[in-house]
Protein backbone atom coordinates (compact mmCIF):
# COMPACT_ATOMS: atom_id res chain seq x y z
CA UNK A 1 0.00 0.00 0.00
CA UNK A 2 1.27 3.02 -1.14
CA UNK A 3 0.04 6.88 -0.84
CA UNK A 4 1.43 9.91 -2.25
CA UNK A 5 0.58 13.26 -1.25
CA UNK A 6 1.76 16.23 -3.20
CA UNK A 7 1.74 19.97 -1.19
CA UNK A 8 2.04 22.58 -3.63
CA UNK A 9 1.74 26.68 -2.99
CA UNK A 10 4.14 29.53 -3.21
CA UNK A 11 8.03 29.77 -1.94
CA UNK A 12 7.30 31.16 1.80
CA UNK A 13 4.13 29.73 2.78
CA UNK A 14 5.67 26.54 4.59
CA UNK A 15 5.14 24.11 1.91
CA UNK A 16 7.92 22.29 1.92
CA UNK A 17 7.86 22.14 5.96
CA UNK A 18 4.57 21.01 6.43
CA UNK A 19 5.41 18.09 4.07
CA UNK A 20 8.61 16.81 5.59
CA UNK A 21 6.34 17.39 9.33
CA UNK A 22 3.60 14.66 7.48
CA UNK A 23 6.81 12.59 6.15
CA UNK A 24 8.42 12.56 9.65
CA UNK A 25 5.64 11.64 11.45
CA UNK A 26 4.96 8.76 9.22
CA UNK A 27 8.32 7.50 9.22
CA UNK A 28 7.69 7.89 13.25
CA UNK A 29 5.00 4.87 12.72
CA UNK A 30 7.03 3.37 11.17
CA UNK A 31 6.69 3.43 7.77
CA UNK A 32 8.69 4.23 4.56
CA UNK A 33 8.77 7.29 3.39
CA UNK A 34 10.42 9.73 1.05
CA UNK A 35 10.29 13.54 0.96
CA UNK A 36 10.98 14.89 -2.84
CA UNK A 37 10.66 18.85 -3.30
CA UNK A 38 10.63 19.62 -7.31
CA UNK A 39 14.09 22.02 -6.83
CA UNK A 40 14.50 24.49 -9.34
CA UNK A 41 15.93 28.06 -9.59
CA UNK A 42 13.34 29.26 -6.84
CA UNK A 43 12.77 32.28 -4.58
CA UNK A 44 10.44 33.89 -2.42
CA UNK A 45 7.24 34.46 -3.85
CA UNK A 46 8.01 31.72 -6.87
CA UNK A 47 6.20 28.22 -6.86
CA UNK A 48 7.30 25.44 -4.17
CA UNK A 49 6.04 22.03 -4.74
CA UNK A 50 6.51 19.05 -2.67
CA UNK A 51 5.79 15.06 -3.06
CA UNK A 52 5.61 13.30 -0.15
CA UNK A 53 5.49 9.00 -0.08
CA UNK A 54 4.27 7.00 2.41
CA UNK A 55 4.84 3.29 1.74
CA UNK A 56 4.30 0.06 3.68
CA UNK A 57 7.29 -1.57 1.35
CA UNK A 58 10.73 -0.24 -0.17
CA UNK A 59 9.78 2.76 -2.45
CA UNK A 60 10.35 2.14 -5.53
CA UNK A 61 9.91 5.07 -7.90
CA UNK A 62 10.18 8.84 -6.31
CA UNK A 63 8.93 10.51 -9.37
CA UNK A 64 5.21 10.45 -8.89
CA UNK A 65 2.93 11.63 -11.53
CA UNK A 66 0.01 10.83 -10.23
CA UNK A 67 -0.58 11.82 -6.21
CA UNK A 68 -3.38 10.01 -4.33
CA UNK A 69 -3.70 13.75 -2.36
CA UNK A 70 -2.96 16.95 -3.05
CA UNK A 71 -2.39 20.09 -0.71
CA UNK A 72 -2.98 23.09 -2.94
CA UNK A 73 -2.61 26.02 -0.97
CA UNK A 74 -2.72 28.77 -3.98
CA UNK A 75 -4.98 28.64 -6.98
CA UNK A 76 -2.24 28.08 -9.56
CA UNK A 77 -1.68 25.02 -7.30
CA UNK A 78 -4.83 23.84 -7.41
CA UNK A 79 -5.44 24.81 -11.08
CA UNK A 80 -2.09 23.06 -12.43
CA UNK A 81 -2.13 19.46 -10.30
CA UNK A 82 -6.26 18.93 -9.49
CA UNK A 83 -6.63 16.32 -12.45
CA UNK A 84 -3.45 14.85 -11.69
CA UNK A 85 -4.64 13.60 -8.63
CA UNK A 86 -6.09 9.98 -8.42
CA UNK A 87 -10.08 9.34 -8.24
CA UNK A 88 -10.99 8.99 -4.66
CA UNK A 89 -8.27 11.03 -3.26
CA UNK A 90 -8.35 14.11 -0.81
CA UNK A 91 -7.97 18.02 -2.06
CA UNK A 92 -7.54 20.13 0.07
CA UNK A 93 -8.48 23.71 -0.93
CA UNK A 94 -6.94 26.69 0.91
CA UNK A 95 -10.40 28.99 0.32
CA UNK A 96 -8.53 31.64 1.86
CA UNK A 97 -6.54 32.09 -1.49
CA UNK A 98 -8.67 29.90 -3.63
CA UNK A 99 -11.98 31.53 -4.81
CA UNK A 100 -12.59 28.33 -7.57
CA UNK A 101 -12.83 24.72 -6.72
CA UNK A 102 -11.57 21.54 -8.46
CA UNK A 103 -14.06 20.67 -10.68
CA UNK A 104 -13.50 16.99 -9.81
CA UNK A 105 -16.86 14.77 -9.04
CA UNK A 106 -14.66 11.59 -8.25
CA UNK A 107 -12.62 12.76 -5.22
CA UNK A 108 -13.41 14.43 -1.97
CA UNK A 109 -12.98 18.03 -1.68
CA UNK A 110 -11.71 19.43 1.85
CA UNK A 111 -12.24 23.37 2.01
CA UNK A 112 -10.18 25.03 4.37
CA UNK A 113 -9.59 28.98 4.83
CA UNK A 114 -5.87 28.24 6.14
CA UNK A 115 -4.83 31.59 6.00
CA UNK A 116 -8.08 33.47 7.95
CA UNK A 117 -8.13 30.68 10.32
CA UNK A 118 -4.56 31.30 11.12
CA UNK A 119 -5.17 35.00 11.82
CA UNK A 120 -7.46 34.15 14.27
CA UNK A 121 -5.17 31.82 15.56
CA UNK A 122 -2.40 34.79 15.70
CA UNK A 123 -0.19 34.57 12.52
CA UNK A 124 -0.99 33.80 9.42
CA UNK A 125 2.57 32.01 9.09
CA UNK A 126 0.99 29.29 10.96
CA UNK A 127 -1.82 28.62 7.68
CA UNK A 128 0.87 25.74 6.53
CA UNK A 129 0.01 23.51 10.10
CA UNK A 130 -3.43 24.56 10.00
CA UNK A 131 -3.46 23.28 6.28
CA UNK A 132 -1.16 20.24 7.23
CA UNK A 133 -3.17 19.09 10.55
CA UNK A 134 -6.67 19.47 8.65
CA UNK A 135 -5.18 17.32 5.78
CA UNK A 136 -4.25 14.47 8.46
CA UNK A 137 -7.51 14.61 9.92
CA UNK A 138 -9.32 14.32 7.04
CA UNK A 139 -6.98 11.43 5.32
CA UNK A 140 -6.23 9.74 8.44
CA UNK A 141 -2.73 9.03 7.10
CA UNK A 142 -0.40 9.37 10.56
CA UNK A 143 -1.77 9.71 14.11
CA UNK A 144 -2.68 13.32 15.19
CA UNK A 145 -0.56 12.83 18.48
CA UNK A 146 2.38 11.89 16.96
CA UNK A 147 2.24 14.83 14.14
CA UNK A 148 1.56 17.37 16.95
CA UNK A 149 4.43 16.35 18.66
CA UNK A 150 6.43 16.55 14.99
CA UNK A 151 5.36 20.05 14.70
CA UNK A 152 6.58 20.80 18.62
CA UNK A 153 10.07 18.83 17.82
CA UNK A 154 10.16 21.18 14.66
CA UNK A 155 9.45 24.05 16.47
CA UNK A 156 12.27 23.47 19.29
CA UNK A 157 14.80 25.77 18.75
CA UNK A 158 11.99 28.69 19.19
CA UNK A 159 9.89 27.45 22.10
CA UNK A 160 8.62 31.06 21.84
CA UNK A 161 6.16 30.06 18.94
CA UNK A 162 5.22 26.86 20.00
CA UNK A 163 1.68 27.39 21.42
CA UNK A 164 0.82 28.99 18.56
CA UNK A 165 1.54 26.33 16.40
CA UNK A 166 -0.06 24.01 18.78
CA UNK A 167 -3.20 26.02 18.95
CA UNK A 168 -3.36 26.43 14.58
CA UNK A 169 -2.48 22.29 15.09
CA UNK A 170 -5.94 22.09 16.64
CA UNK A 171 -7.86 24.21 14.85
CA UNK A 172 -6.84 22.78 11.73
CA UNK A 173 -8.18 19.46 13.43
CA UNK A 174 -11.75 20.88 14.09
CA UNK A 175 -12.06 22.53 10.23
CA UNK A 176 -11.58 18.98 9.09
CA UNK A 177 -13.91 17.29 11.80
CA UNK A 178 -16.56 20.35 10.70
CA UNK A 179 -16.05 19.36 7.17
CA UNK B 1 20.74 4.31 16.71
CA UNK B 2 16.85 5.77 15.60
CA UNK B 3 16.57 6.73 12.20
CA UNK B 4 16.51 10.56 11.24
CA UNK B 5 14.94 11.67 8.28
CA UNK B 6 17.34 14.08 6.41
CA UNK B 7 18.21 15.66 2.98
CA UNK B 8 20.64 13.37 0.48
CA UNK B 9 23.59 16.30 0.25
CA UNK B 10 22.85 16.61 4.13
CA UNK B 11 23.32 13.04 4.93
CA UNK B 12 26.28 12.57 2.97
CA UNK B 13 28.21 15.24 5.33
CA UNK B 14 26.68 14.22 8.37
CA UNK B 15 28.55 10.40 6.96
CA UNK B 16 31.75 12.16 6.27
CA UNK B 17 31.91 13.12 9.77
CA UNK B 18 30.85 9.64 11.14
CA UNK B 19 33.82 8.43 9.09
CA UNK B 20 36.56 10.50 10.41
CA UNK B 21 36.79 12.75 7.85
CA UNK B 22 38.00 16.37 9.54
CA UNK B 23 39.45 18.11 5.91
CA UNK B 24 36.59 19.57 3.35
CA UNK B 25 36.78 21.76 0.86
CA UNK B 26 34.38 23.02 -2.08
CA UNK B 27 32.90 25.47 -3.87
CA UNK B 28 28.96 25.53 -4.40
CA UNK B 29 26.73 24.01 -6.66
CA UNK B 30 23.28 23.59 -7.06
CA UNK B 31 22.26 20.35 -7.27
CA UNK B 32 24.90 19.91 -3.92
CA UNK B 33 25.04 22.97 -1.89
CA UNK B 34 23.38 22.14 0.84
CA UNK B 35 26.35 19.58 1.83
CA UNK B 36 28.80 22.42 2.29
CA UNK B 37 26.39 24.46 4.00
CA UNK B 38 26.05 21.22 6.44
CA UNK B 39 29.64 21.09 7.20
CA UNK B 40 30.78 24.52 7.15
CA UNK B 41 28.54 24.18 10.41
CA UNK B 42 29.08 20.88 11.65
CA UNK B 43 32.97 20.02 10.79
CA UNK B 44 34.18 23.06 13.14
CA UNK B 45 32.07 21.18 16.36
CA UNK B 46 34.46 18.12 15.06
CA UNK B 47 37.73 20.43 15.34
CA UNK B 48 37.79 19.96 11.66
CA UNK B 49 38.44 23.12 8.67
CA UNK B 50 35.92 23.47 5.94
CA UNK B 51 37.18 25.92 2.91
CA UNK B 52 36.12 27.24 0.21
CA UNK B 53 37.67 27.63 -2.36
CA UNK B 54 38.06 30.32 -4.98
CA UNK B 55 37.44 27.83 -7.62
CA UNK B 56 36.86 23.78 -8.42
CA UNK B 57 39.81 24.01 -9.69
CA UNK B 58 41.78 25.32 -6.71
CA UNK B 59 39.51 23.11 -4.88
CA UNK B 60 40.84 20.09 -6.39
CA UNK B 61 44.60 20.91 -5.34
CA UNK B 62 43.16 21.91 -1.76
CA UNK B 63 42.09 18.26 -1.62
CA UNK B 64 45.59 16.72 -3.59
CA UNK B 65 47.41 18.44 -0.41
CA UNK B 66 45.35 16.99 2.39
CA UNK B 67 45.66 13.59 0.62
CA UNK B 68 49.16 14.10 0.37
CA UNK B 69 49.34 14.22 3.73
CA UNK B 70 48.02 11.42 4.52
CA UNK B 71 44.33 13.02 5.97
CA UNK B 72 41.27 11.80 5.39
CA UNK B 73 39.46 14.31 2.92
CA UNK B 74 36.14 14.61 0.57
CA UNK B 75 35.38 17.09 -1.48
CA UNK B 76 31.21 17.36 -3.29
CA UNK B 77 30.70 18.74 -6.67
CA UNK B 78 27.94 18.50 -9.54
CA UNK B 79 29.41 18.25 -12.93
CA UNK B 80 30.38 20.77 -14.26
CA UNK B 81 32.58 21.76 -11.07
CA UNK B 82 33.83 17.85 -11.45
CA UNK B 83 35.19 18.85 -14.87
CA UNK B 84 37.09 21.70 -13.59
CA UNK B 85 38.40 19.04 -10.15
CA UNK B 86 39.16 16.46 -13.42
CA UNK B 87 43.07 17.66 -13.97
CA UNK B 88 43.66 17.27 -10.11
CA UNK B 89 41.92 13.95 -10.01
CA UNK B 90 44.34 12.68 -12.45
CA UNK B 91 47.39 13.69 -10.74
CA UNK B 92 45.78 12.40 -6.89
CA UNK B 93 45.43 8.93 -8.73
CA UNK B 94 49.13 9.36 -9.97
CA UNK B 95 50.43 10.38 -6.86
CA UNK B 96 48.42 6.94 -5.56
CA UNK B 97 46.50 9.41 -2.57
CA UNK B 98 43.31 8.61 -0.94
CA UNK B 99 40.56 10.85 -1.50
CA UNK B 100 36.57 10.90 -2.01
CA UNK B 101 34.96 12.87 -4.41
CA UNK B 102 31.31 13.25 -4.37
CA UNK B 103 29.34 14.33 -7.91
CA UNK B 104 25.95 15.15 -7.47
CA UNK B 105 24.83 14.72 -10.91
CA UNK B 106 23.23 17.48 -13.01
CA UNK B 107 22.20 17.62 -16.49
CA UNK B 108 24.61 18.67 -19.32
CA UNK B 109 27.31 19.09 -21.54
CA UNK B 110 28.38 22.49 -20.68
CA UNK B 111 26.04 24.61 -18.04
CA UNK B 112 23.13 22.48 -18.76
CA UNK B 113 20.67 22.56 -16.05
CA UNK B 114 20.33 21.68 -12.64
CA UNK B 115 17.87 18.79 -12.60
CA UNK B 116 19.17 15.15 -12.41
CA UNK B 117 21.07 13.22 -14.87
CA UNK B 118 23.46 10.25 -15.19
CA UNK B 119 25.29 11.91 -18.29
CA UNK B 120 28.59 11.79 -16.26
CA UNK B 121 28.96 8.00 -16.15
CA UNK B 122 31.47 8.17 -19.17
CA UNK B 123 33.64 11.17 -16.84
CA UNK B 124 33.80 9.54 -13.70
CA UNK B 125 33.97 5.42 -15.09
CA UNK B 126 36.63 6.14 -18.37
CA UNK B 127 38.47 9.65 -17.16
CA UNK B 128 37.32 12.37 -16.98
CA UNK B 129 41.36 13.51 -16.44
CA UNK B 130 44.27 12.44 -18.17
CA UNK B 131 46.23 9.57 -18.55
CA UNK B 132 45.85 5.54 -17.54
CA UNK B 133 43.81 5.88 -14.05
CA UNK B 134 40.51 4.67 -13.01
CA UNK B 135 38.17 5.54 -10.60
CA UNK B 136 36.54 2.72 -8.29
CA UNK B 137 32.97 4.37 -8.30
CA UNK B 138 29.68 3.77 -6.63
CA UNK B 139 26.81 4.38 -7.71
CA UNK B 140 24.08 4.68 -4.37
CA UNK B 141 20.28 4.52 -4.93
CA UNK B 142 18.75 6.35 -2.37
CA UNK B 143 19.80 8.54 0.75
CA UNK B 144 20.52 5.66 3.13
CA UNK B 145 22.48 3.86 0.30
CA UNK B 146 24.38 7.67 -0.22
CA UNK B 147 25.61 7.59 3.65
CA UNK B 148 26.83 3.78 3.79
CA UNK B 149 29.04 4.17 0.55
CA UNK B 150 30.24 7.73 1.30
CA UNK B 151 31.49 6.07 4.74
CA UNK B 152 32.94 2.61 2.64
CA UNK B 153 34.79 5.62 0.47
CA UNK B 154 37.16 6.28 2.74
CA UNK B 155 38.07 2.65 3.52
CA UNK B 156 38.39 2.10 -0.14
CA UNK B 157 40.56 5.64 -0.78
CA UNK B 158 42.60 4.39 1.93
CA UNK B 159 42.80 0.80 0.95
CA UNK B 160 43.99 1.40 -2.88
CA UNK B 161 45.05 4.89 -1.72
CA UNK B 162 43.60 6.03 -4.46
CA UNK B 163 40.59 8.49 -5.00
CA UNK B 164 37.02 7.16 -4.96
CA UNK B 165 34.31 8.69 -6.80
CA UNK B 166 30.22 8.56 -5.52
CA UNK B 167 28.20 9.17 -8.57
CA UNK B 168 24.60 10.49 -7.28
CA UNK B 169 22.38 12.44 -9.11
CA UNK B 170 20.30 15.63 -8.21
CA UNK B 171 17.49 13.78 -6.99
CA UNK B 172 19.03 11.68 -4.35
CA UNK B 173 20.88 15.15 -2.92
CA UNK B 174 17.49 16.53 -2.26
CA UNK B 175 15.35 14.28 -1.38
CA UNK B 176 14.42 13.43 2.01
CA UNK B 177 14.37 9.88 2.96
CA UNK B 178 14.82 7.79 6.44
CA UNK B 179 18.68 7.52 7.60
CA UNK B 180 20.85 5.49 9.95
CA UNK B 181 24.55 5.94 10.67
CA UNK B 182 25.81 2.82 11.12
CA UNK B 183 28.98 2.88 13.02
CA UNK B 184 29.97 -0.35 12.18
CA UNK B 185 30.98 0.94 9.31
CA UNK B 186 33.69 3.37 10.27
CA UNK B 187 37.50 2.17 9.77
CA UNK B 188 40.32 3.64 11.99
CA UNK B 189 42.90 5.22 9.32
CA UNK B 190 45.58 3.02 8.15
CA UNK B 191 49.07 4.30 8.66
CA UNK B 192 50.28 6.32 6.56
CA UNK B 193 53.76 7.16 8.10
CA UNK B 194 55.56 4.67 4.64
CA UNK B 195 54.34 7.39 2.41
CA UNK B 196 52.57 10.28 3.60
CA UNK B 197 54.13 14.08 3.19
CA UNK B 198 53.04 14.39 7.12
CA UNK B 199 56.06 15.63 8.47
CA UNK B 200 59.11 13.79 10.04
CA UNK B 201 58.63 14.79 13.59
CA UNK B 202 55.52 12.05 14.29
CA UNK B 203 58.10 9.48 12.06
CA UNK B 204 60.47 6.84 13.38
CA UNK B 205 61.74 6.57 9.65
CA UNK B 206 64.69 9.31 8.48
CA UNK B 207 64.18 8.85 4.90
CA UNK B 208 62.11 11.44 3.86
CA UNK B 209 58.35 10.52 1.49
CA UNK B 210 57.63 11.99 -1.56
CA UNK B 211 54.27 12.44 -3.20
CA UNK B 212 54.49 13.20 -6.58
CA UNK B 213 53.22 12.78 -10.10
CA UNK B 214 55.58 13.40 -12.52
CA UNK B 215 57.96 10.19 -13.58
CA UNK B 216 60.24 11.59 -16.45
CA UNK B 217 61.94 8.77 -16.76
CA UNK B 218 60.01 6.48 -18.94
CA UNK B 219 61.10 2.94 -16.96
CA UNK B 220 59.93 4.59 -13.97
CA UNK B 221 56.49 6.59 -15.46
CA UNK B 222 55.68 2.72 -16.93
CA UNK B 223 55.95 1.20 -13.66
CA UNK B 224 54.15 3.75 -11.88
CA UNK B 225 51.25 2.43 -14.59
CA UNK B 226 51.82 -0.57 -14.38
CA UNK B 227 51.36 -0.25 -10.35
CA UNK B 228 48.09 1.39 -10.75
CA UNK B 229 46.58 -1.20 -13.11
CA UNK B 230 47.42 -3.52 -10.69
CA UNK B 231 45.02 -2.01 -8.25
CA UNK B 232 42.41 -1.55 -10.80
CA UNK B 233 43.13 -5.43 -10.95
CA UNK B 234 42.63 -6.52 -7.15
CA UNK B 235 39.56 -4.09 -7.36
CA UNK B 236 37.79 -6.25 -10.30
CA UNK B 237 38.39 -8.90 -8.10
CA UNK B 238 37.50 -7.54 -4.81
CA UNK B 239 35.48 -4.66 -4.96
CA UNK B 240 32.11 -4.79 -7.53
CA UNK B 241 28.98 -4.89 -6.03
CA UNK B 242 25.57 -5.36 -7.38
CA UNK B 243 21.56 -5.93 -6.44
CA UNK B 244 19.48 -8.63 -8.15
CA UNK B 245 15.81 -7.67 -8.69
CA UNK B 246 13.19 -10.16 -9.33
CA UNK B 247 16.08 -12.46 -10.95
CA UNK B 248 15.15 -15.67 -9.29
CA UNK B 249 11.83 -15.91 -11.63
CA UNK B 250 12.34 -16.97 -15.89
CA UNK B 251 12.20 -13.61 -16.63
CA UNK B 252 11.87 -12.60 -20.77
CA UNK B 253 14.15 -9.36 -20.30
CA UNK B 254 16.33 -8.14 -17.96
CA UNK B 255 17.33 -4.26 -17.29
CA UNK B 256 20.80 -3.11 -16.23
CA UNK B 257 20.28 0.53 -14.28
CA UNK B 258 21.70 2.27 -11.20
CA UNK B 259 21.02 5.14 -8.82
CA UNK B 260 17.41 7.09 -9.41
CA UNK B 261 16.82 5.47 -12.66
CA UNK B 262 17.29 1.92 -11.19
CA UNK B 263 14.55 2.67 -8.05
CA UNK B 264 11.97 3.64 -11.33
CA UNK B 265 12.71 0.48 -13.08
CA UNK B 266 11.86 -1.42 -10.03
CA UNK B 267 8.15 0.74 -10.17
CA UNK B 268 8.16 -0.82 -13.79
CA UNK B 269 8.94 -4.47 -12.94
CA UNK B 270 6.36 -4.38 -9.94
CA UNK B 271 3.58 -3.92 -12.52
CA UNK B 272 4.70 -5.58 -15.37
CA UNK B 273 5.06 -8.57 -12.77
CA UNK B 274 1.43 -7.76 -11.75
CA UNK B 275 0.35 -8.26 -15.40
CA UNK B 276 2.10 -12.01 -15.49
CA UNK B 277 5.71 -10.64 -17.44
CA UNK B 278 8.41 -11.13 -15.74
CA UNK B 279 11.19 -8.85 -15.94
CA UNK B 280 14.48 -9.13 -13.92
CA UNK B 281 17.40 -5.75 -13.26
CA UNK B 282 20.56 -6.52 -12.27
CA UNK B 283 21.97 -2.84 -10.56
CA UNK B 284 25.18 -1.86 -10.57
CA UNK B 285 26.33 -0.37 -6.85
CA UNK B 286 29.65 -0.18 -8.55
CA UNK B 287 29.63 1.19 -12.03
CA UNK B 288 34.21 0.45 -12.09
CA UNK B 289 34.62 -2.30 -11.31
CA UNK B 290 31.91 -3.11 -13.29
CA UNK B 291 29.60 -6.15 -12.66
CA UNK B 292 30.47 -7.68 -16.13
CA UNK B 293 30.61 -11.38 -15.42
CA UNK B 294 26.85 -10.82 -13.00
CA UNK B 295 25.60 -8.84 -16.60
CA UNK B 296 26.73 -12.01 -18.61
CA UNK B 297 25.38 -14.73 -16.89
CA UNK B 298 21.64 -12.75 -15.99
CA UNK B 299 21.33 -12.06 -19.67
CA UNK B 300 22.16 -15.56 -20.62
CA UNK B 301 19.50 -17.19 -18.58
CA UNK B 302 17.54 -19.12 -20.90
CA UNK B 303 14.50 -17.27 -20.42
CA UNK B 304 15.88 -13.88 -21.06
CA UNK B 305 15.50 -12.50 -24.65
CA UNK B 306 15.87 -9.26 -24.07
CA UNK B 307 18.80 -6.87 -21.95
CA UNK B 308 18.27 -3.13 -21.75
CA UNK B 309 20.39 -0.15 -20.50
CA UNK B 310 18.50 2.28 -18.74
CA UNK B 311 19.59 5.38 -18.08
CA UNK B 312 19.12 9.28 -17.56
CA UNK B 313 21.95 9.53 -20.68
CA UNK B 314 22.13 9.19 -24.17
CA UNK B 315 23.39 6.01 -24.09
CA UNK B 316 26.77 5.72 -21.72
CA UNK B 317 25.84 2.73 -19.65
CA UNK B 318 25.08 0.94 -22.74
CA UNK B 319 28.47 0.01 -24.18
CA UNK B 320 29.93 -1.67 -21.11
CA UNK B 321 26.49 -3.43 -20.74
CA UNK B 322 26.79 -4.67 -24.59
CA UNK B 323 30.80 -5.79 -23.68
CA UNK B 324 29.51 -7.72 -21.12
CA UNK B 325 26.94 -9.18 -22.88
CA UNK B 326 29.06 -10.26 -25.72
CA UNK B 327 26.40 -10.24 -28.58
CA UNK B 328 24.62 -13.31 -26.54
CA UNK B 329 21.21 -11.15 -26.34
CA UNK B 330 20.07 -8.17 -28.56
CA UNK B 331 21.00 -5.14 -26.11
CA UNK B 332 18.80 -1.76 -26.01
CA UNK B 333 18.80 0.99 -24.82
CA UNK B 334 16.65 3.77 -23.16
CA UNK B 335 16.99 7.16 -21.46
CA UNK B 336 16.28 10.25 -21.01
CA UNK B 337 18.57 13.28 -19.93
CA UNK B 338 17.28 16.66 -19.70
CA UNK B 339 15.92 16.63 -16.58
CA UNK B 340 12.88 14.97 -16.34
CA UNK B 341 13.71 11.25 -15.20
CA UNK B 342 11.95 8.56 -17.72
CA UNK B 343 8.68 7.33 -16.02
CA UNK B 344 7.47 3.72 -14.48
CA UNK B 345 5.05 3.95 -17.89
CA UNK B 346 7.75 4.84 -20.41
CA UNK B 347 9.81 1.78 -19.29
CA UNK B 348 6.81 -0.68 -19.24
CA UNK B 349 6.23 0.15 -22.96
CA UNK B 350 10.12 0.19 -24.10
CA UNK B 351 10.34 -3.34 -22.19
CA UNK B 352 7.75 -4.66 -23.79
CA UNK B 353 8.58 -3.28 -27.14
CA UNK B 354 12.06 -4.92 -26.90
CA UNK B 355 9.88 -8.03 -26.50
CA UNK B 356 8.36 -7.56 -29.46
Amino acid sequence: MQTEIKFAGFGGQGILLSAKLLAYAAMKQGSQVAWIPSYGPEMRGGTAYCTVVISDRLIGSPIIKNPTHLVAMNRPSLEKFANDIKPDGIILINSSLIPVRSNREDITELIVPANDAAIKVGSVKCANIIALSSFAAKSKLVDLDILKECVKEEFSSKPKIIPLNMDAFDEGVNIARQS
Amino acid sequence: MAKVLMKGNEAIGEAAIRAGCKNYFAYPITPQSEVAEYLCKRLPEVDGVFVQGESEVAVGYMIFGAAGCGERVMTTSSSPGISLMSEAISYIAAAHCPAVFVNIVRGGPGLGGILPSQGDYFQATKGGGHGDYRLLVLAPDGVQEAVEMTMQAFTLAEKYRAPIMILGDGLIGQMMEPVEFRDDLKTEPTNKDDWATNGMGTRKSDTRNLVKSLFLDPQELNNNNLRLKAKYEQMKKEEVQFELYNADTDYQALIISYGTMSRVCRTSIDTMKAEGLEVAMLRPKTLFPFPEKAIFDAANKESCKSVLSIEMSMGQMVEDVERCVKGQRPVHWYGECGGDVPTPEAIVQVVKDSLK
